[in-house]
């Protein structure tokens, strides 16, 4: 029996269930003294209920069952799975929905057992968020240590070499291929960097004159078209980086005698800071707000100009914060990845010329992990502990800016 | 605003050493508030740049070329042997056809390696054009009619001028003799752009001239459907429990404090979860669009939480007090009148989370969302691939013309951004609350 | 109290007016908070505004050194001149004027930095001092004339949020001595502050009277009549009576003041 007929029947089942409780309900006499017995349709969800969790059980056990005996390929595994276990699905259901029929009379309190059951259910809604992190810690956690078993921790942090090509014959020279990762380390800084040097002063110079200057209306027009940076998809901005803006830089480098290669680390860094304008802007414009207008009226008040007030009161005030927005931008920058892969290559260069092509982390583990893979090399492995080095970076930045924001928060509260 | 010489009615207001200083402060404050405009146009027209460039380079991607050929539609070749069942219909050798009718057109050309590019100024899409063409009204079969047939890829970059004509035949795409074939057609009025309808309803090709979309907009469209499916119930279930119900204790704390270090996680990190989930343990088939919905999914979640938390903050305490003085439980409380009232909200919330799964692209790279996929996937287990990884893919083309093709994708996922982000601020507008 | 209200008046005769208004309106946006108010202050002396809350008293302070202009949408109708000149015309350049006009407000309000440089930032903006020493001369100065000097003498480096609400008023207090002004303006100083803390820069406002015109408003009707000599009762947004301090607490010429002041309203 396939699994689409088997779900209409057991829905068709409680649907039924439905119907019949809600009807007995309408039946009932209320107890002498008792005002309410509930809603009709409390008693037909309290029979769906019942219909629903013996199957969900059984199922949950089943696919347990089976993920743990592996490929099952005999016959008698094939036959409880196609007939034997399909019965017993229906025939729970039918007999949860009928018990709980049984059980509707007079003085039954439907709607405890409905709020607890919901209540399970988003209790249980609201652990999928920790059990997606553990998800991620596991699988990052049990293939990085597959990897660190064929290549050494410290020869993969420390490295200056990478070169992840296995050969293809046993015997080749360099068959195990180089895994030190400093160079991805030291690409992925310096195109931060760049990214960095463009979107702080961009985005924080855009948040102080929105905040302190612009008029009601210039902020209601402007504001909202420099979030469409914010919206533009990262592929779009890899696109526009490959093809305009690191041809743009050879170009005009080869005009004043510079060798500038087009999958420039300036190219990749450059769009890349332009993405995260908006960020840097938007979350230091949340943060200058919240500095007190008592600030600015006692600094207003002794005759300072607004630039004054902005440089000498406004900043000071608020920096906690604006270091906060910076490291989630740079958690964000590290972990960019499709403006990279476009725009600035796989070759592995360390170099601190940003007029040269370097490879960061998120391009290594997209090139170790598209295309043909054989699982358990190296090769594969590799990708993992990058991801693991990633995830921990760009949580550690994350966790340290949510601190700052908060002590902040704190502060003008 | 002030002039230094203004500053003599003041004369007794001040005294001498401020009113050396102020033309120096003034001056600052404008270079200050000139900076700050200066960022924001800087800003501005980067933005520009890059919609000018992807403009300029896609919009006629949505036009293509075609030639006016004459073909005799030969029953020997669409009938070998005789045989005029479907099956043989189908099979026929349409570009036979094409050739002879480009032979008749231009009878001078005799050489063969002439004759081989002459073929080549028609897409290889052109045979199956006419196949259709015939399968649809087979009445026409013996027939000589005239047929507006695809041009190449070259022939097509040419006529829409990115192939210059003053440039050295060497250096040059197309050679003189094909240039010179082009404009004998187009002095007879055998060439015309028309509206290219192929982008949108055909799948992906190795030809760029008959590469369209539609594809990658229906892997799209179940891969958010899926992520829509997951993420909104369960993002909507957890925001409602940590706002209404949850107790202050160390759980909670837990819960609320991985939900922001998620929404931080670079998103190829759910690329990874999502191979070794979905794929590795799992079982899934691998590229399907399920298993991409499921991978952004988890990505979306933190997202829809954390403004569908939002919005169920803002609905003020003394609703739910109305609620409960009327002896409503805390869940009839939340369900019937706080959840109705923060719905716009959460939907905005969501909506503009859709739309960044929408753009993403890094995570379906890792879960094999890259192959080269033809056909149009028929349910959320096919093998698919979505907009995103379908401009990443015509990205890396070399052809010139999927330049063409790329920035004309990514004008229509734009659009559909566009169109997303419209739809949430509507609605924020129209059912926006000040309590 | 008799003696001093005839000092006052007697006084009242020969000072000048330093600042005066006349029908002075005020729109936030397309609302009016102020309606055709006329005011003269005199030199050296201390001005109280009274009224009930949203009257526009704060509203009418703050036309006063243009810091209405930090609001959007604010709009200001009329004159107000300073020792004759008119403070909107475009030729004046609010910045000085806020040099010259200086103000204390409600809440406390002190830069996160420290007493120092809490009281240096404003020489400093000004240029007026040429070097340290003279800059740690006008910042113990008006340490001292705020009364805070010794308090404060040995943690000149702590923050200036580390004060209780009383000292952190001073400390603005002094801030605002610091850049010389002419004319004080306080928006209700002692509202936040316990009674001690009240006293004490009431005994200081009563002090500065000597150096500087002062212009406070206040909720307290016994801190008017206690500090200052010349009072206007202020009532949606129009001056309902303005005259010597002493009479206008006596024998109020309107019923709105009798009644306000009374306690039937406000």
């Amino acid at each position: 029996m396939s699994f689409t007929p088997l779900i209409i029947l057991l829905l068709a089942i409680c649907t039924a269930g439905y119907w019949f409780g809600s009807k007995k309900a309408l039946t009932i006499v209320p107890e002498r003294g008792q005002a309410r017995i509930g809603r009709p349709h409390q008693f037909g969800v309290f029979v769906v209920i019942w219909g629903t969790i013996p199957p969900v059980f059984l199922l949950i056990l089943w696919s347990i069952f089976s993920l743990m005996s592996g490929d099952g390929e005999n016959a008698i595994f094939d036959q409880i799975d196609q007939v034997i276990f399909p019965v017993l699905l229906i025939l729970s259901t039918v007999l949860g929905c009928y018990a709980a029929i049984t059980k509707i009379k007079s003085g039954l309190r439907t709607r405890k057992t409905l709020e607890f059951v919901v209540y399970s259910l988003l209790i249980l809604a609201s652990t999928v968020s920790v059990f997606t992190t553990i998800g991620i810690v596991f699988s990052l956690l049990f293939e990085t240590l597959h990897f660190f078993e064929k290549v050494p921790v410290f020869d993969f942090l420390l490295g200056l070499h990478w070169s992840p090509q296995t050969a293809l014959r046993e015997d080749q020279v360099g068959s195990s291929g180089a895994f030190g990762a400093i160079p991805l380390f030291a690409g992925t800084m310096l195109i931060t960097l760049i990214a960095m040097v463009v979107a702080v002063p961009l985005g924080l110079f855009s948040a102080i004159y929105m905040t302190e200057y612009a008029s009601k209306t210039f902020r209601a027009i402007v504001k909202p078209i420099l979030e469409i940076l914010a919206g533009i998809p990262t592929v779009v901005y890899g696109f526009f980086a490959a093809l305009t803006v690191g041809v743009f830089f050879r170009d005009v480098g080869s005009t004043i005698g510079l060798d500038v290669v087009s999958e420039s680390a300036l190219a990749a860094g450059v769009v890349m800071g332009m993405m995260i304008i908006p960020f840097i802007s938007s979350l230091s414009d949340d943060v200058i707000t919240a500095v007190p207008q008592s600030l600015r009226d006692g600094s207003y008040a002794l005759g300072a100009t607004k630039s004054e007030t902005v440089m000498k009161v406004i900043l000071p005030a608020a920096l906690p914060g604006i270091v906060g927005a910076v490291l989630l931008a740079v958690s964000r920058a590290i972990g960019e990845t499709m403006i990279v892969v476009m725009a600035a290559g796989f070759s592995a260069n360390l170099t601190a010329n940003p007029l040269e092509a370097v490879t960061t982390v998120t391009v290594q583990i997209v090139g170790l992990l598209v295309g043909d893979q054989e699982f358990d090399s190296a090769k594969t492995l590799a990708a993992f502990a990058l991801a693991l080095v990633l995830f921990l970076i760009t949580l550690g930045l994350n966790v340290i800016a949510l601190i700052v924001v908060r002590k902040y928060r704190e502060k003008y509260d | 605003m002030t002039d230094i010489s203004d500053l003599k009615s003041r004369d007794e207001w001040v005294s001498e050493g401020r009113k050396a200083r102020l033309g120096k402060r003034h001056r600052a404050e404008r270079r200050f508030k000139i900076l700050g405009l200066g960022a924001i146009l800087i800003a501005l027209s980067m933005l520009a740049t890059l919609l000018v460039s992807i403009g300029s380079k896609g919009y006629s991607a949505f036009v293509q070329t075609r030639f006016e050929l004459t073909v005799t539609l030969d029953e020997a070749v669409i009938h070998p042997n005789g045989d005029s069942s479907v099956p043989a219909v189908r099979g026929a050798s349409y570009g036979t056809l094409i050739r002879k009718a480009l032979r008749a057109e231009f009878p001078d050309v005799k050489a063969r390696r002439e004759l081989r590019s002459l073929f080549g100024i028609v897409s290889k899409g052109a045979s199956r054009q006419l196949r259709t063409m015939v399968m649809e009204n087979p009445a026409v079969i013996g027939e000589t009619i005239s047929v507006w047939l695809v041009a190449s890829d070259d022939m097509d970059m040419f006529n829409k001028g990115y192939i210059p004509r003053n440039v050295v035949e060497a250096d040059r795409r197309i050679k003189d003799n094909e240039i010179k074939w082009f404009d004998q057609l187009a002095a007879k009025g055998a060439t015309q752009k028309v509206f290219n309808w192929g982008f949108f309803s055909s799948g992906d090709s190795r030809e760029p001239e008959i590469a369209g979309i539609w594809g990658a907009i229906v892997g799209s469209f179940y891969t958010i459907l899926i992520t829509f499916a997951i993420a909104f119930p369960i993002g909507v279930m957890s925001a409602i429990y940590l706002e209404e119900f949850a107790p202050k204790n160390r759980l909670t704390d837990i819960i609320e404090v991985n939900i922001n270090n998620l929404a931080a996680v670079p998103s190829i990190v759910f690329g990874l979860l999502g191979v070794g989930l979905f794929l590795n343990v799992a079982h899934f088939p691998r590229s399907a669009s399920v298993v991409g919905g499921l991978t952004l999914a988890l990505m979306t979640l933190p997202i829809i939480i954390i403004s569908a938390r939002t919005a169920i903050r803002a609905v003020p305490d003394s609703i739910r007090n109305a609620a409960l003085g009327l002896g409503a439980s805390r869940q009839q409380t939340a369900f019937h009148h706080v959840l109705p009232l923060s719905m716009p909200g959460i939907l905005t919330g969501t909506i503009i989370g859709l739309s960044q799964a929408l753009g993403e692209t890094a995570p379906l790279l890792m879960i094999g969302m890259v192959a080269f996929i033809v056909d149009i996937p028929g349910n959320v287990t096919d093998p698919a691939t979505v907009l995103p990884v379908q401009i990443f893919l015509w990205a890396d083309s070399p052809e010139r013309a999927f330049v063409e093709k790329t920035s004309g994708a990514i004008l229509v996922l734009l659009a559909f951004l566009v169109f997303m982000n419209a739809l949430a601020v509507l609605l924020r507008r129209k059912f926006e609350r000040r309590w | 109290m008799q003696m001093i209200a005839e000092i006052t008046n007697q006084e009242m005769l020969e000072n000048n007016v330093v600042i005066s208004a006349e029908e002075v309106s005020v729109f936030y946006s397309d609302k009016q908070a102020l309606n055709s108010v006329s005011l003269d202050i005199p030199e050296n002396q201390i001005t109280s505004l009274i009224g009930p809350s949203g009257c526009g008293k704060s509203t009418f302070l703050r036309c006063l050194n243009r810091m209405n202009d930090t609001v959007e949408g604010c709009r200001v109708e009329g004159l107000i001149t300073l020792e004759g000149q008119d403070i909107y015309a475009p030729s004046v350049d609010e910045v000085l004027l806020r040099a010259k006009v200086g103000m204390v407000f409600q809440k406390p309000n002190p830069f996160p930095k420290s007493i120092y440089e809490n009281v240096a930032y404003g020489p400093r903006i000004h240029g007026l001092a040429r070097n340290k020493d003279e800059l740690d001369d006008i910042v113990l100065t008006s340490l001292e004339k705020a009364g805070l000097l010794n308090e404060v003498r040995d943690r000149l480096n702590s923050t200036g949020t580390s004060l209780s609400g009383g000292q952190q008023q001073r400390l603005c207090i002094a801030r605002a001595l610091a850049v010389q002004p002419d004319i004080i303006l306080m928006d209700e100083p002692c509202s936040a502050l316990d009674p001690i803390a009240t006293a004490k820069v009431e005994e200081l406002i009563e002090e500065l009277r000597i150096n500087y015109t002062i212009i406070i408003v206040t909720h307290s009707m016994q801190q008017a009549a206690r500090i200052s000599q010349k009072t206007a009762f202020f009532h949606l947004g129009e001056i309902v009576e303005v005259g010597d301090t002493e009479q206008l607490f006596t024998s109020p010429s309107d019923s709105r003041t009798q009644g306000y002041i009374t306690g039937r309203f406000g």
